[in-house]
């Protein structure tokens, strides 16, 4: 199967041809419902490749943040800069997979099919699609029929149809089983090295262990710490995110 | 009550019999309030996907008239497609008045605003459930509409289904514009109506069991595609 | 037989032809008294057979029908107010109006006769013990030939119905058959013309209880809407169906039409 058929060798080819939108700055970045904070002067920069694990307790706006540097929300104050562009500039050189597959009530093909053609693409990249993870033989079924990590899948396949230079994935494998749970990983690692910029939230440690380069640790709408993988497992710099890895309620 | 007895026993000689009449009747009703359904269906589904996702100002106000509009009366609409259709009205010169086609446009009128009014709350609904997903892949507007009123499909035959009930049981709009014309114009209800004020009540009875019929009849086999549906998570 | 056969095939087609008429329609504005009674059903035939000219037929109340001719949404008007038909062609709707046949009015009444009028022949006198009784009576209260009839019945009486409208004088506002329906069930009197009621089949204990004066006689006429005022009708085909009615083989037809034993109109075209 080739690259150029799954959609992600193009994808590293466009980066050259049109204006790069990484690496990512955040700056004093504020979220308010109503009265509440909900995300209080977030800043960080990430660089052009790797996987970046966003991690931190319930409610510590690890979601919100994704959909403010994908551009489905509107920030208080602050700014995100990918390279020269707002965040709902980029919206369409970007994806994202939600916690929830939502997933179109058609053929597990069809889901796919809509977007390639919605979005201009090559329908014959389908099948290749499918295959990539290894929904080839279910092309035909009810999408929303498909077990848990089969539609989280199929979730993965349609983010990739869209070529995305940015992949952000909302904790993708929260209800599934150990093996979906790899099956996904492989298939994101996968992006990752062939140029897809992976931005990750889970509460999986082995997850985050398994797949990290760096890891952006979120608490109470803060950010506790941005730290190299490496040097974050081993030995947390923040109170916050030594006592999440030791289990300890940190509301 | 007697009146009842004798009406079943009718109905069932009537339809045994296949009395020519009869089907003529029958299949008048079912292709003007079909082709009615389906017009409204073309109109009404594209207004309520828009009002659906739509945010604009009058919004509300839109929404009110729409569900106001459900309960038109059929005689009031009748009256209204009567004057522009008459011979000295604006449209007269179509010459379309006391034919099949100004029942159609009639009924067409009287339920767009029902199947606009339906499907804008399904596809709301629904709506809310894609609206993120939409956002992040960029889609237009009518790529929305239209992956809505697809995904929608099963819901929205059952929107139709509402319209098409109500078309094919007014009596009051297809009488007037229709004239309840013999071999022309009658459909099932003028024909109750009819044979009523000629006090065959049994009759008119008879008649109104078959059209309970038809309309079961359709009712189920919407019924049954959607629940092939259901089986396949499509709806 | 053959020839015979050919023959009339031959006239048929001859009439059809001199009338410019094949795959012709005209529509008639008319009663619901004419329709309801079946005269339609059985006069029709016989001329589209002869003419082929296809007449469809809109009964209405006789005001509606006017009107609707009056919108030129009709090729023909038979309905059965003399005065507001005398109107219409002084109007210039209509080309000339010509007496087509006669029925006559009768009140039914439920077999309990609570005014105690059955088997009266002065109307005059039925209605005012009625009014007197407070008696319930229903009135088609629509416009319609038969409306205007008995509204003149109730005027030379000396009654005014309308003031006790709601009370004993109940209005449904709708055709012949409706009311009747109406009437009957609330145990009212009703005035109907004699053709609806014979074919009428929801009688239950009801009969006629005043008939027979000469003032409860009930004239139809036939007028072709005037070409001049409505270019759009077909102006042959409404004359050649008017000339017809009033023609001996119409006339002939009519008088022909029975129901239950009892011939249902009268015809009395001038004849030429």
């Amino acid at each position: 199967m080739s690259d150029a058929l799954i959609g992600l060798a193009p994808a590293a080819a466009r980066r050259a041809q049109s204006a790069a939108i990484l690496p990512l700055a955040v700056r004093d970045l504020v979220l308010r419902f109503r009265e509440a904070t909900v995300l209080d002067r977030i800043s960080f920069d990430l660089g052009g490749t790797g996987c970046t694990m966003v991690m931190g307790p319930n409610g510590s706006g690890k979601s919100l943040l994704l959909k403010l540097l994908h551009g489905l929300m509107q920030p208080s104050e602050g700014q995100i800069d990918w390279t020269g562009h707002s965040a709902t500039d980029v919206t369409a050189r970007q994806a994202l997979v939600f916690q929830k597959p939502v997933l179109l009530r058609r053929s597990v093909a069809a889901n796919i099919d809509f977007v390639l053609k919605a979005r201009g693409k090559d329908p014959g990249r389908c099948d290749a699609l499918l295959d990539h993870v290894g929904l080839g033989h279910k092309a035909l079924q009810p999408a929303r029929l498909l077990s848990g990590g089969e539609a989280q899948r199929l979730a993965l396949a349609r983010a990739l149809a869209t070529d995305p230079e940015v992949l952000f994935l909302d904790e993708p494998t929260a209800s599934l089983d150990p093996a979906s749970v790899l099956a996904i990983e492989s298939i994101v690692g996968d992006a990752r090295d062939r140029g897809v910029r992976i931005i990750f939230v889970t509460h999986d440690m082995g997850q985050a262990r398994r797949m990290a380069n760096d890891v952006l640790f979120l608490q109470r709408g803060r950010i506790a710490e941005h730290t190299r993988a490496a040097d974050f497992f081993p030995e947390p710099r923040s109170q916050a995110a030594r006592d999440y890895l030791n289990g300890r309620i940190v509301v | 009550m007697q009146n009842m007895g004798d009406a079943f026993g009718l109905a069932l000689q009537l339809v045994f019999s296949g009395d020519a009449d009869l089907l003529e009747v029958v299949m008048l009703s079912l292709q003007v309030s079909l082709t009615a359904t389906t017009v409204a269906s073309l109109i009404g589904l594209p207004i309520g996907a828009l009002v659906a996702i739509g945010r604009f100002p009058g919004r509300n106000g839109v929404l009110i008239v729409m569900n106001a509009l459900m309960g038109l009366p059929p005689v009031v609409v009748g009256l209204l497609v009567y004057l522009h259709l008459s011979r000295s009205g604006p449209l007269g010169f179509l010459g379309l008045l006391y034919t099949p086609t100004a029942m159609i446009i009639a009924q067409t009128i009287l339920i767009t605003p029902i199947v606009a009014a339906l499907s804008r709350q399904v596809l709301e609904d629904l709506h809310a459930e894609y609206a993120e997903q939409f956002r992040s892949l960029c889609l237009t507007k009518l790529q929305i509409v239209q992956a809505l009123l697809w995904d929608a499909r099963y819901s929205l035959l059952t929107v139709g289904l509402a319209g098409f009930g109500r078309a094919v049981a007014e009596v009051g709009a297809v009488i007037i514009v229709g004239g309840n014309i013999d071999h022309l114009t009658r459909v099932m209800t003028t024909a109750i109506a009819l044979e009523t004020s000629k006090g065959d009540l049994a009759l008119a009875l008879a008649l109104g069991i078959i059209l309970l019929v038809i309309a079961l009849g359709v009712n189920a086999a919407v019924q049954s595609v959607r629940m092939t549906a259901a089986k396949q998570a499509y709806v | 037989m053959q020839m015979k056969t050919l023959g009339a095939a031959t006239i048929a087609t001859l009439l059809a032809g001199a009338a410019s008429a094949q795959d012709q329609s005209i529509i008639v504005q008319s009663t619901t008294s004419t329709a309801n009674s079946g005269l339609y059903d059985y006069l029709l035939p016989m001329f589209e057979e002869e003419t082929g000219i296809q007449v469809n037929v809109v009964a209405v109340g006789t005001g509606q029908a006017i009107q609707n001719a009056e919108n030129c949404d009709g090729d023909v008007l038979l309905v059965h107010a003399k005065p507001a038909e005398e109107a219409f062609v002084e109007a210039g709707y209509g080309t000339s109006r010509t007496d087509l046949m006669y029925n006559d009015f009768v009140i039914v009444g439920p077999e309990d006769d609570p005014a105690g009028v059955d088997s009266m022949e002065d109307v005059q006198a039925a209605l005012s013990r009625i009014a007197e009784d407070g008696a319930l009576f229903a009135s088609r209260g629509d416009d319609s030939g038969t409306h205007k009839k008995e509204l003149a019945l109730w005027s030379v009486a000396g009654v005014d119905p309308t003031e006790a409208s709601g009370d004993w004088y109940r209005e449904t506002g709708s055709g012949m058959g409706a009311t009747l329906n109406a009437g009957i069930g609330m145990g009212a009197y009703v005035m109907t013309d004699r053709a609806t009621w014979i074919s009428f089949d929801n009688k239950q204990d009801y009969e006629i209880q005043v008939q027979g004066d000469e003032d409860m006689f009930n004239q139809y006429g036939v007028i072709p809407v005037s070409p001049e005022r409505c270019p759009s009708v077909n102006a042959d085909a409404a004359q050649t169906f008017a000339d017809w009615l009033v023609s001996d083989a119409g006339q002939e037809a009519i008088g022909g039409y029975v129901v239950a034993d009892e011939q249902l109109f009268f015809p009395n075209a001038p004849s030429n």
